[in-house]
């Protein structure tokens, strides 16, 4: 009976347009933004439970931000325009040794012309964003062959291209500015002469960043540029003959995707890493997020988050709950349990719904508009 | 029913052959459409039918002959240059965009009339939600003339075969088309349904005053909705005129019926 839009007429399109035509998503969404911009600071502030220590901030609020804004990314190429990527992971590093380049001073020695390009260190907000824009440059050139390549084929040339920068940045000593032991080390987090350090100042940050991006994403996907992409993701010919060009759509799908993923690298590596190296960003990086979309919802920006929570939250619950209940267990078998349990339930939500969390929690809206009747 | 008032060609093809390997779809065939008509395209099963449509709108090259559209002559062209001319079109089976709602589906067929940026879609601000706005009024005009307002945020997946057949033609008069080109608009219709669509195309025809090129396999439709009609029958043009000359002809009743041997 609560979630019902019986009385609300809409009488403009602009209206009937908005993110939330429905007022009691609008509350919701109002409710939660205002416990994650102020209630979560506030008990922080007085080190309420659950924010007695840093670990709820540190090793599950902070990772989960970044990460659903990664997934977003992801969910933009993936889920919104149908191009299977393998190489988020790639794009993460890219954006975060890009931004650590800048952010630490690029100093390019062109010995054979005499001279050397030296850009001086840039503040830190810019060199995040700018990592975003590299990311962003280097995702349209691997997004070239998506013209020609479909499929899981397409998938292949991601693949490479994870493999390639796992690579460079191991072995090409230039991008961690010759540290022998290959990690690095972000500059102090300096924004506009506020530093941010504490994990309560390093998570309003990140906040800041997913809801800008969230905000920016859901108007590009609801928009024109959002209808081409699902275009050629359902039907490229028929989008073809209608006047949308491939190439165009693609690109662009390639170039807003790796600017988001690069951000989140960057975000990563400087606000949650601190100091890196180039594992963090391997291959299993590229498959946590795919997961993530996959899991949350092709094709759905809450989605995103819904499966950035479930892919990091559930493992951690899972190793909690056998202590809290009282249940001696080795860590290896807690490993293994974790294994088998998360396969399992992920194996089991994909026969169910293929479709994520996202399109369950829709089927679950549509049903409670006409509750206590089937239709 | 109205005739077209001019005789002005609006597209014309001359000479056109398309062979896929040793399989020839169409042998030197010319035809013509003028400005204002309904035109319709017969002929038994693999007589290419769709193969000229396809060459129309640029989806296959022909290996020889060339199409006057709008008075510009060329041998081919891009689906997308196609488009950005002026020319429209529907499936045999429906190509919809299966994920997106009715409404997404017929505002994509205006991509080509939206000028906004990334940036500004990324804003959703200003001049990019005024455009937004503005072609929406134009979708649900059409929404409103092809009487599917109560599905317009259903995803289209989910709607039987005779609304997706609608909402496909309404994605295709969104790009206000200066020629429509239907691949066999009733296929697999009921009697009601082929009665709607009918209404639909003379509708469009008349109302828009859009040029329309179709394929129907329904004689009886065919006879009705057409001002003229060509006939392919593997590949060659073998009868062109009105209904009423077309279906005396000799040869198209020994096409459609057989020779007795």
């Amino acid at each position: 009976m609560l979630y019902r839009e019986a009385g609300q007429f809409k009488t403009t399109y602009a209206e009937d347009m908005a993110i939330f035509p429905i007022r009691q998503d609008r509350m919701a969404l109002a409710i939660l933004l205002g416990i994650a911009f102020i209630g979560v600071p506030l008990l922080a502030d007085f080190d309420i439970w659950p924010f007695g220590s840093d670990y709820l901030l540190r090793a599950i609020l902070l990772p989960f931000l970044i990460l659903a804004l990664a997934a977003i990314g992801v969910n933009i190429l993936v889920g919104y325009c149908g191009q299977i990527s393998l190489g988020s992971g790639a794009f993460m590093a890219i954006g975060a040794y890009s931004a650590y380049k800048l952010g630490t001073g690029v100093h390019i020695p062109l010995d054979w012309l005499g001279f050397a390009i030296s850009i001086p260190p840039l503040p830190v907000l810019l060199s995040i964003l700018l990592g975003g824009l590299a990311a962003a440059v280097v995702g349209i050139l691997f997004g070239i062959p998506s013209l020609r390549i479909k499929g899981l084929y397409l998938a292949v040339a991601t693949l490479a291209a994870q493999f390639f920068f796992d690579w460079v940045f191991l072995r090409v000593p230039w991008f961690t500015n010759y540290a022998p032991s290959g990690s690095v080390s972000a500059p102090t987090l300096d924004f506009f002469g506020l530093n941010v350090g504490t994990p309560i100042e390093r998570y309003m940050l990140c906040l800041i960043f997913v809801t800008v991006f969230a905000f920016l994403a859901k108007n590009l996907v609801r928009g024109n540029l959002g209808r081409q992409w699902m275009a050629i993701r359902d039907m490229d010919i028929a989008a073809e003959l209608i006047g949308i060009r491939p190439l165009y759509a693609k690109l662009t799908a390639f170039a807003v995707s790796s600017f988001i993923i690069g951000v989140a690298g960057a975000l990563w590596a400087f606000v949650y890493l601190g100091s890196w190296e180039p594992l963090a960003f391997s291959i299993e990086r590229s498959l946590q997020l795919l997961f993530m979309v996959i899991i949350g919802g092709l094709g759905s920006i809450m989605g995103s988050f819904i499966g950035a929570a479930f892919i990091l939250i559930l493992p951690i619950m899972l190793n909690l709950l056998p202590t809290q209940l009282g249940v001696p267990l080795s860590t290896e078998t807690i490993t293994h349990l974790e294994f088998i349990i998360f396969g399992s339930l992920i194996c089991y939500l994909l026969i169910k719904e293929p479709h994520g969390f996202a399109r369950l929690i829709s089927i679950g809206k549509e049903k409670l508009r006409l509750w206590p009747f089937p239709y | 029913m109205r005739m077209p008032d001019t005789s002005e060609i609006l597209l014309q093809v001359e000479g056109v052959s398309l062979a896929f390997g040793g399989v020839k779809a169409l042998r030197d065939v010319s035809l013509d459409i003028r400005k204002g008509e309904i035109r319709a395209i017969i002929g038994p099963n693999g007589a290419g039918k769709t193969s000229m449509l396809n060459v129309i709108n640029g989806f296959y090259h022909p290996n020889r002959g060339a199409i006057t559209f709008k008075g510009r002559t060329r041998a081919q062209m891009q689906p997308f240059e196609a488009s950005r001319g002026g020319i429209a079109r529907t499936f045999q089976n429906v190509a919809l965009f299966k994920g997106m709602s009715a409404l997404d589906n017929i505002m994509a067929g205006r991509t080509l009339k939206m000028r906004r940026g990334l940036l500004w879609q990324m804003l959703r601000y200003g001049p990019a939600l005024t455009e937004e706005i503005e072609h929406r009024h134009r979708v649900e005009e059409i929404i409103d003339f092809l009487e599917i307002e109560p599905i317009r945020k259903v995803p289209v997946a989910r709607l039987p075969y005779g609304l997706q057949k609608r909402v496909e033609l309404g994605r295709a008069l969104a790009m206000e088309p200066d020629l429509l080109l239907l691949d066999e608009p009733m296929a697999g219709m009921n009697l009601e349904e082929k009665k709607d669509m009918s209404r639909f195309i003379l509708d469009v025809n008349d109302y828009y005053g859009t040029t329309i090129a179709l394929i129907e396999h329904d004689m009886a439709v065919v006879m009705d909705l057409s001002h003229r009609v060509v006939v392919l029958d593997h590949g060659v043009k073998i009868a062109d005129g009105t209904p009423d000359e077309v279906k005396k002809d000799q040869g198209v009743i020994d096409a459609y019926l057989g020779i007795a041997h």
